[in-house]
C-alpha cells in the first residue's frame, strides 16, 4: 500500500499511529480526533499526564490501553500538579546523572471540566511555577463523560442535564469562561487555541508548543455529538462553523502578542452554527440575536488585543 | 562517627531526607505545616542538597506532584499535617493503590472545626485505611531514623508502598530533643538508590493508572491487599538491617516493662514517653503494670500485637482521636485484633489529649486507676476521658 507522506512546515507528519485503533471514544468524537493529531505532532518523545474524562475512560479500561506513548492518569483535577513532578523530576534525574540528559516532552491533557473547573487551581500553579509542560484542554463544552452536566465551559444557552432549557430557563445563564484568557494571563510563553477542523494548524501549533521553554497552553474545541446533539458526521463542520462564525476564533497569544490565524473578512451568522445542535433547539430568534451579539463583542475585542499587541 | 546534635523534631526528619539524598520535594504551607518543608527549602537553596523543591499551591498539588515524580522514578517526599492531610485525602489513596512509594512526614494535628492547628491522631486515623504504612515516633531520634528507614522499606520492591512517618504536631516536630545523626557512608550501606522497575520512559511506553471496570477492579483491590500484608516482612526485615548498621532497634509493637504485667497501657507516639514515668513509679510500689506501644499502626501488627499482651489480664487503650460514633479508634482496632485471641483480656479505652490538651503524668494515674475500675464496674459514660471538663 502506498504510504502518504502529509507535510507540516518542512517537516514529514509521521504516519505512526500513537493512538491505538479499538479505542472506546464516541463515532465522530472531535477529541479523539484532536488527541490524534496532536500526538502525532508531539512523537513518541513524550509523556502523557491525562485527567479523569473521556479521553481516559474511552482509551483505558483494564487490561486494555490505546496509548503507545508512556501514560498516567492519577484523578480529576490534578493533571498540571502530576505533570509538573513529572517534568522537575526527569530534570533533577538528569542533572544528578540517574537518567539521560535527553528532553522529554510533558504534556498534560484535560477536558474543559478537568481545566477550568476542578482543575483550575492545579494548572494555575504549574503555570505560575513556571514548569515545561504542555497543557492541552480538549474543550467540549460540558461534563460529557458523566451524563452532558454543564460546565464553567459551557455557552450561554446550550441545554445540558444539569441546566436544563425549561419553561423557566434557556438552560445555561452564564456565559462561557474564558480559560484562553486566563492562561494568558499568567504571562506564560505560549497560548492558543486550535480545533481538529483545522488539523494542520492544531498539528503546527502543538509543535510550537514544544519549542518554547516553560508552560504552554493550547485550548482545542472538540465538537461532541453525545452532548452537542448533532449527527456524528458533522463534527468536522461543527468545528469550522465554530471558526468561521467567530464563536471559537483561532489564535496565538505568543509571549503577550496576540495573532489571529484566520479572520475571515465577513464572519458567518451563528445561526448556522447553533442550528445544527439539538443542545440549542430551544433558543427563539431574540436569543440567538443575543448570542449573535455577544460573539460580535467578544470578536471585535479579541481584535482590539491583536491590534494593540500584534505578533 | 555518628554525632550527637540538639535537633528539633521537624528539623531531624529533614536531615533524614537530606542524608536520603532524595530527588524531588514538594510541599504546601497550610496552616498547619511544620518546619519541615522551610528546612528542606533552605537545604536545596545552600546546595546541601541537589533536589527539586516544588513549592505548589495546596496539599492537593503536593502529593500529585510528588505521584508524577515517583511514576518517573525520582525518590520522593512531602510533609503535611492536619487540614492538609485532610486536603489531600483523595490523593492519600491514590498514591497507595498506585504503588508510588513516596514518603511523607506527618506532624499529628487535630482536625477543624473548631479551627486547630494544635496535636492529636484525628489526621492519622482519618487515613488509616488508605494502605499506606505507618509509624509512629516517640521521640525525635525516632523521627530521624523513621524518616529515613521509611525510603528503604517503601521503595523496597517487593513493597512498592508509601509510606507515612507519623510525629506528634508540636510535642515533637517543634521540640529540641538530643539526636544522634549517622556518617553518610552508613545512610548508604542502608538506603540503596531507588531503582524504580515500571517508570514511565519513552524508550519503553507503559500505561499507570489505568480504570477498572467490575470484572477487574475487585481482583486489583485483593492484589492490593496481599501485598500490603506482605510488606511486613520487608518492614521487619528492614528494621533488624537498620539495627545492623546504626544500632539502634525498632519493633512493630514496643514493649515497656512489660514482664508479669497484668494491666498494660498502650499508647502511640510521644505521650508514651510520658505514660512509661508512670509505669516506672508503679513498678516501683511492686504494681504489676507495663505498657505497649504500637510503632506500626498499617499494616496492622496483629501477631506481634497478640503475643505482647498474651499475659495481660486488663489492656487500657489511651486515644488521641475520636471515631464518631465509636469512640476511641485505637481501642476499636485493639478489640477486634484481640477477639480470635485464645484467652482474651479485658479491654478499656479512654480518650485525651485533644488538640493540643497536655496529658500528664497525673493524667496517666488516672487513666490507670479509672481503667482498672471500668475494668470492674463497667462504664456509664458514652465517652470515657481524661483531662476534659464534661
Amino acid at each position: 500500500m502506498e504510504r502518504r507522506v502529509v507535510k507540516l512546515g518542512g517537516r514529514e507528519i509521521t504516519t505512526k499511529e500513537f493512538l491505538a485503533e479499538g479505542h472506546n471514544f464516541c463515532t465522530g468524537c472531535g477529541e479523539a480526533l484532536a488527541i490524534r493529531l496532536a500526538l502525532k505532532a508531539l512523537g513518541e518523545n513524550v509523556i502523557v499526564v491525562m485527567a479523569t474524562g473521556c479521553g481516559e475512560v474511552c482509551t483505558t479500561p483494564l487490561p486494555y490501553t490505546s496509548w503507545r506513548v508512556p501514560w498516567m492518569h492519577t484523578l480529576f483535577e490534578n493533571a498540571a500538579a502530576v505533570v509538573s513532578g513529572v517534568e522537575a523530576a526527569l530534570k533533577i534525574l538528569a542533572r544528578k546523572g540517574k537518567t539521560s540528559p535527553k528532553r522529554i516532552k510533558c504534556v498534560a491533557m484535560a477536558g474543559d471540566g478537568g481545566t477550568s473547573d476542578i482543575g483550575l487551581q492545579a494548572l494555575s500553579g504549574a503555570f505560575e511555577r513556571g514548569h515545561d509542560f504542555l497543557y492541552l484542554c480538549f474543550d467540549n463544552e460540558a461534563y460529557m463523560n458523566t451524563g452532558i452536566q454543564r460546565s464553567s465551559s459551557t455557552p450561554y444557552g446550550a441545554s445540558t442535564t444539569t441546566a436544563p432549557a425549561g419553561k423557566f430557563s434557556i438552560g445555561q445563564v452564564t456565559k462561557k469562561k474564558d480559560m484562553v484568557a486566563i492562561a494568558a494571563a499568567h504571562g506564560i510563553p505560549y497560548v492558543a487555541t486550535a480545533c481538529p477542523s483545522y488539523h494542520l494548524d492544531l498539528m503546527k501549533k502543538v509543535r510550537k508548543a514544544l519549542e518554547v521553554e516553560g508552560p504552554a497552553y493550547i485550548h482545542i474545541l472538540s465538537p461532541c455529538p453525545t452532548g452537542w446533539r448533532y449527527d456524528s458526521n458533522l463534527t468536522v463542520e461543527l468545528g469550522q462553523l465554530a471558526v468561521q462564525t467567530g464563536i471559537f476564533p483561532l489564535y496565538e497569544v505568543e509571549n503577550g502578542r496576540y495573532r489571529l490565524n484566520a479572520d475571515p473578512p465577513n464572519l458567518k451568522p451563528v445561526a448556522e452554527y447553533l442550528k445544527l445542535q439539538g443542545r440549542y433547539r430551544h433558543l427563539n430568534e431574540k436569543e440567538i440575536n443575543k448570542i449573535q451579539q455577544m460573539v460580535n463583542e467578544d470578536y471585535g475585542r479579541l481584535k482590539q488585543k491583536v491590534a494593540a499587541f500584534p505578533a | 562517627m555518628s554525632y550527637r546534635v540538639a535537633l528539633e523534631g521537624s528539623h531531624a526528619v529533614a536531615e533524614a531526607v537530606r542524608m536520603a539524598d532524595v530527588d524531588v520535594i514538594s510541599a504546601y504551607p497550610i496552616t498547619p505545616q511544620t518546619h519541615i518543608p522551610e528546612r528542606l527549602a533552605e537545604m536545596v537553596a545552600n546546595g546541601d542538597l541537589n533536589a527539586a523543591y516544588i513549592p505548589v499551591e495546596s496539599e492537593h498539588s503536593a502529593l500529585s506532584a510528588c505521584l508524577g515524580a515517583a511514576a518517573v522514578g525520582a525518590r520522593t517526599f512531602t510533609a503535611t499535617a492536619g487540614q492538609g492531610l485532610e486536603l489531600m485525602h483523595e490523593v492519600v489513596y491514590v498514591a497507595s493503590s498506585m504503588r508510588y512509594p513516596v514518603v511523607m512526614a506527618v506532624c499529628n494535628r487535630a482536625l477543624s472545626a473548631p479551627l486547630s492547628v494544635w496535636g492529636d491522631h484525628s489526621d492519622a486515623m482519618a487515613v488509616r485505611d488508605t494502605g499506606w504504612i505507618q509509624v509512629f515516633c516517640q521521640n525525635n531520634q525516632e523521627a530521624f531514623d523513621l524518616t529515613l528507614w521509611a525510603f528503604r522499606v517503601a521503595e523496597h520492591p517487593q513493597v512498592l508502598f508509601p509510606v507515612m512517618v507519623h510525629l506528634d504536631g508540636f510535642t515533637l516536630s517543634h521540640v529540641t530533643e538530643p539526636v544522634v545523626l549517622p556518617e553518610q557512608s552508613q545512610v548508604n550501606r542502608f538506603l540503596p538508590r531507588f531503582q524504580y522497575h515500571f517508570a514511565l520512559d519513552p524508550e519503553h511506553p507503559i500505561t499507570h493508572g489505568a480504570f477498572a471496570p467490575p470484572d477487574i477492579y475487585s481482583e486489583a483491590k485483593l492484589a492490593q491487599e496481599i501485598a500490603f500484608r506482605n510488606s511486613k516482612q520487608v518492614i521487619l526485615q528492614s528494621w533488624q538491617e537498620f539495627a545492623g548498621i546504626f544500632g539502634r532497634f525498632y519493633h512493630p509493637v514496643e514493649q515497656y516493662r512489660t514482664e508479669n504485667a497484668e494491666v498494660m497501657l498502650l499508647t502511640m507516639g510521644s505521650f508514651t514517653e510520658t505514660a512509661k514515668l508512670v509505669i516506672d513509679k508503679r513498678r516501683e510500689r511492686g504494681e504489676r503494670v507495663g505498657l505497649v506501644s504500637l510503632r506500626l499502626w498499617r499494616p496492622f501488627p496483629f501477631e506481634e500485637f497478640r503475643q505482647a499482651v498474651s499475659q495481660a489480664r486488663l489492656i487500657i487503650v489511651f486515644d488521641r482521636a475520636i471515631s464518631f460514633g465509636v469512640g476511641g479508634p485505637v481501642l476499636s482496632e485493639v478489640k477486634s485484633a484481640l477477639y480470635d485471641a485464645p484467652a482474651r483480656p479485658t479491654v478499656v479505652g479512654i480518650v485525651g489529649g485533644l488538640g493540643g490538651r497536655d496529658v500528664s503524668e497525673e493524667d496517666f494515674d488516672y487513666v490507670i486507676d479509672r481503667g482498672k475500675q471500668i475494668a470492674q464496674t463497667g462504664s456509664d459514660r458514652i465517652l470515657e476521658t481524661v483531662g476534659i471538663r464534661e
